[in-house]
């Protein structure tokens, strides 16, 4: 399912890669956000949204070394230039992302932000949509988002043109660690 | 049709931008979409769609409660209404009683159908819309051209003219520099917007969900940011069940742009939390707008099954030469002339309803599979109805309507179209009729129709015996495609025989919405034809093919006429065009071609109705082959030449287009020969290369195969 995943969702543009363990993802992530030059000013900062993914780590630490910010506003997440989120399912079959974002801090770093870092449990892998809704109880996910690939346009002369109002990158990482493997 | 709209259609085919945009997009989409479908069993998918839609269209009242007391379970309130003035008032007040100065629009027809922005507008609030090619329509004060790509009719040159005013910088074209300007300029609005308005994919009765899908993640933006959401939703989007929104999502963006699934997918059940930590103000607004009449409507209950994707326009050889704007400001296309019917009034869709050209392409596409030619139509026989039969057309059925005095005056014709006649086409004609031929030579009205050569056709007495029906055209114009018939049939051991008393299939008649006169047609035909017991009833145009098949049938259904039924079916079990059968009698050894020709390359026209009504495709193709020919197909070989009966008399400014772009795909394919089963598309498409001057030979397969049965 991985392999179709990622076949999918690199036909409409997202960039996929996968890491066993939870340290060698969070390796990957702040090399990324160092080569894209993350740093504490407007329109460079990233934003990190609450997730599990950030049990066991020091903030703190992550904080100094790579200049994210863990508390998402409206303001903070329209000032961002990278927006960290976890997603909790990935569709094979469509090469997308999906996520309870009934958080309104789930949405703000995913839609705001210029670049998208998903972060998926691999295990979170599923084949298609009827999969997903059937283990979704819509009363307890007031906001279910799917994501197939960057923010997209093809309304000035159907010239496909990425990066309308949402992200115009999304990175996604899958980690095996999080969760089981597909 | 009135003056305005013929000039609407002048101003649309004249419009290089336009038709050029639409062209390169209509080519792409045809073969986007086949991959997008790829694996997928489309019938199969559709089938549950029309199902699932159906069902919910029946229901409408059940679901819409059923869906408020969900969605108000979960917090959300909803508004449900008929009519579009409380819908607008509604909204005003919402946004009166919390003070909203400015709001943030997604893409939504709904709010489009009843004029809503400039209500709002005019009660100083300002309105934003944020689908990119909604805002770029919104700046340039036009309204949508297609309802999935509204401003699919501008260049970039004009984009770049009405941002660089709206950013107060001379900006270039560059499309990508385009785009981020609108994400500059959009996000302070979307920031400092009070309140959102969205419309609604879908709407799931069972938990009170709505869906939203937008490729730019503006939806997201405006459900997400303002305090305050408005969602308008048309009743025909509630479904019942939630698993069934998977159904629906695995067609709508395929068949809309090719797109596996759109970028963003959200599915919002109630309200959710705001930035600021309050809960969001969530209003849905379900609304009638004469919808439940439809669904009441035992014909056009199944255009409720739309999922509006706006293929029928993708597809459709009309709307990519005119665009959306000749067809109205709201809903355009073939489902848009039938909203357009219902959501406006009949009278408006006067005009647009003769665009069709009844080709059947949308019927082929639509994933809720409404029968939208034949919703059309039905427009076309209330219009009629209501208004009666223009004065004109009617001398003309009542011609068509007395055979001796029709047949007299074609025969008539044949002598008076002689001083405008050269050759086998009609180069003068008088000067009310130049539009006509404009593009196109007429051909002459043949000296001595069919039906008074048939009698000097000596053939074999044979036990098995087939009717032939011959249709006007073969009749009075092309006699020789039914000597060739004959000699085919002949061969394969079975006698022809002619009824006299055959006349006019009643197409002309049904086509232009006078039911009466194309049953009476019908009538006479049915007894002519079933006069004497044959094997077959054979014709070798697909549009009198279908009239006996189908059309006779589904007329006196519709007229209650329910006594003649059964003749009617049984003509329907005796007809059969002429590939199909002689397929049949080669493949049964019955009839053979000659061994071991080399005839060359040909290509192939599919006539509409020979492909879309009856289906029929590889027969020719493999009877063609089998005779020695190499085929090669043409660029769009199934797209409509542009005849459609007497269309290309109605509107020849559409027509002509049509044909040029049929001739001009032809012509690349290198070969000498076009084929086709059909006389009308014969007529439209030897008269097009006659006036082009390519020599290239426009033939009926029957022409062909004559020449190659042993």
């Amino acid at each position: 399912m991985y392999e179709q995943f990622k076949t999918r969702a690199e036909a409409v543009s997202a960039e996929v890669c996968r890491f066993t363990t939870k340290s060698e993802a969070l390796e990957y992530l702040i090399g990324f956000l160092r080569r894209e030059g993350v740093a504490d000013t407007p329109q460079a900062s990233a934003l990190w949204a609450d997730c599990s993914f950030l049990e066991g780590l020091d903030r703190d630490t992550l904080r100094q070394v790579a200049g994210v910010k863990f508390d998402v506003t409206r303001e903070g997440a329209s000032q961002a230039r990278f927006g960290i989120s976890q997603m909790e399912w990935a569709l094979a079959d469509t090469g997308s992302l999906a996520q309870n974002s009934t958080a309104i801090e789930q949405r703000l770093v995913s839609s705001l932000a210029s670049i998208h870092i998903a972060l998926v449990p691999t295990s979170g892998l599923l084949p298609d949509m009827p999969s997903l809704l059937v283990r979704v109880r819509p009363q307890d996910c007031r906001y279910l988002a799917m994501i197939t690939g960057p923010s997209r346009t093809a309304d000035i002369e159907r010239v496909l043109t990425i990066g309308v109002h949402g992200p115009d990158r999304l990175i996604i990482v899958f980690v095996d660690e999080l969760g089981g493997t597909n | 049709m009135g003056n305005e709209f013929k000039e609407s259609i002048y101003r649309a085919v004249n419009n290089a931008n336009l038709t050029g945009a639409l062209a390169k997009f209509s080519e792409a989409y045809k073969s986007n979409r086949a991959k997008a479908y790829e694996g997928i069993d489309f019938e199969e998918l559709r089938g549950r769609i029309a199902e699932l839609k159906s069902y919910a269209a029946s229901h409408l009242d059940e679901l819409s409660a059923q869906f408020q007391q969900q969605a108000e379970a979960c917090g959300a309130k909803v508004f449900r209404t008929s009519d579009p003035a409380k819908v607008r008032e509604y909204i005003l007040k919402v946004a009166q009683d919390n003070n909203v100065k400015t709001i943030v629009k997604s893409k939504s027809m709904a709010t489009e159908e009843i004029h809503l922005n400039p209500y709002l507008e005019k009660a100083g609030i300002a309105v934003g819309e944020t689908d990119l090619g909604e805002w770029i329509i919104q700046l340039a004060g036009q309204t949508p051209s297609h309802m999935v790509m509204p401003a699919i009719h501008m260049t970039k040159e004009e984009v770049s003219d009405l941002f660089s005013k709206e950013v107060n910088e001379r900006l270039t074209s560059d499309i990508p520099r385009l785009v981020k300007v609108a994400r500059e300029k959009l996000r302070p609005t979307f920031l400092a917007a009070d309140m959102g308005i969205s419309g609604g994919n879908i709407a799931v009765a069972e938990t009170g969900s709505i869906v939203l899908m937008t490729n730019e993640g503006n939806a997201r933006l405006v459900t997400s940011l303002p305090r305050i959401h408005i969602a308008l939703v048309g009743i025909e989007k509630l479904i019942e069940k939630f698993a069934d929104v998977a159904t629906i999502l695995k067609a709508l963006p395929r068949s809309a742009t090719a797109q596996l699934l759109t970028s963003y997918v959200s599915i919002i059940t109630g309200p959710t939390p705001n930035p600021d930590g309050s809960m969001k103000d969530m209003h849905i607004i379900l609304m009638d707008n004469r919808r439940s009449e439809m669904a009441a409507d035992p014909k056009f209950k199944q255009a409720l099954q739309c999922i509006r994707c706006a293929s029928c326009l993708n597809v459709c050889p009309i709307f990519r030469l005119v665009g959306g704007h000749v067809f109205g400001k709201v809903y355009t296309g073939g489902i848009g002339t039938i909203l357009t019917a219902w959501f406006d009034e009949l009278k408006k869709s006067e005009d647009i309803q003769g665009l069709c050209i009844q080709c059947g392409a949308c019927k082929d596409v639509c994933p809720g599979k409404i029968d939208i030619p034949d919703l059309i139509m039905e427009i076309r026989r209330r219009l009629v109805q209501q208004q009666g039969v223009p004065l004109l057309q009617k001398t003309i059925y009542a011609v068509v309507n007395n055979r001796k005095l029709f047949h007299g005056m074609l025969r008539a014709a044949s002598v008076a179209g002689r001083p405008f006649t050269s050759g086998k086409f009609i180069r003068h004609l008088p000067l009310f009729l130049a539009d006509l031929t404009d593009g196109r030579s007429l051909p002459a009205i043949a000296e001595e129709p069919f039906r008074d050569r048939f009698s000097r056709i000596k053939q074999p007495k044979c036990k098995e015996k087939a009717a032939f029906y011959a249709g006007c055209l073969i009749d009075f114009a092309y006699p020789e495609m039914g000597e060739a018939l004959i000699r085919i049939l002949n061969k394969a051991g079975i006698e022809v025989l002619f009824p006299l008393d055959q006349t006019c299939c009643g197409a002309p008649a049904r086509y232009n919405g006078a039911y009466e006169v194309a049953a009476s047609n019908a009538t006479d035909n049915i007894t002519a034809l079933l006069r004497e017991d044959v094997s077959y009833v054979i014709s070798a145009c697909p549009t009198c093919t279908v009239a006996l098949e189908h059309d006779f049938i589904s007329i006196f259904e519709s007229l209650g006429l329910t006594e003649r039924l059964p003749q009617a079916r049984l003509l329907a079990a005796k007809t059969v065009d002429f590939s199909t059968l002689v397929k049949k009698l080669v493949d049964e050894g019955r009839l053979s071609l000659k061994e071991g020709q080399k005839l060359g390359k040909i290509t192939y026209h599919d006539s509409c109705h020979l492909k879309r009504a009856l289906k029929v495709s590889e027969q020719p193709r493999e009877l063609l082959t089998k005779a020695g020919y190499e085929l090669a197909e043409m660029f769009e070989c199934d797209t409509c030449c542009g005849m459609g009966g007497s269309y290309s008399l109605k509107l020849p400014e559409i027509s002509a287009p049509i044909l040029q772009r049929k001739l001009k795909n032809i012509k690349e394919t290198g070969a000498p020969t076009v084929a086709m089963d059909c006389p009308g598309c014969v007529m439209q498409i030897r008269g097009g290369m006659d006036q082009d001057g390519a020599a290239i030979k426009v033939r009926h397969t029957v022409e062909l195969l004559a020449e190659q049965v042993k």
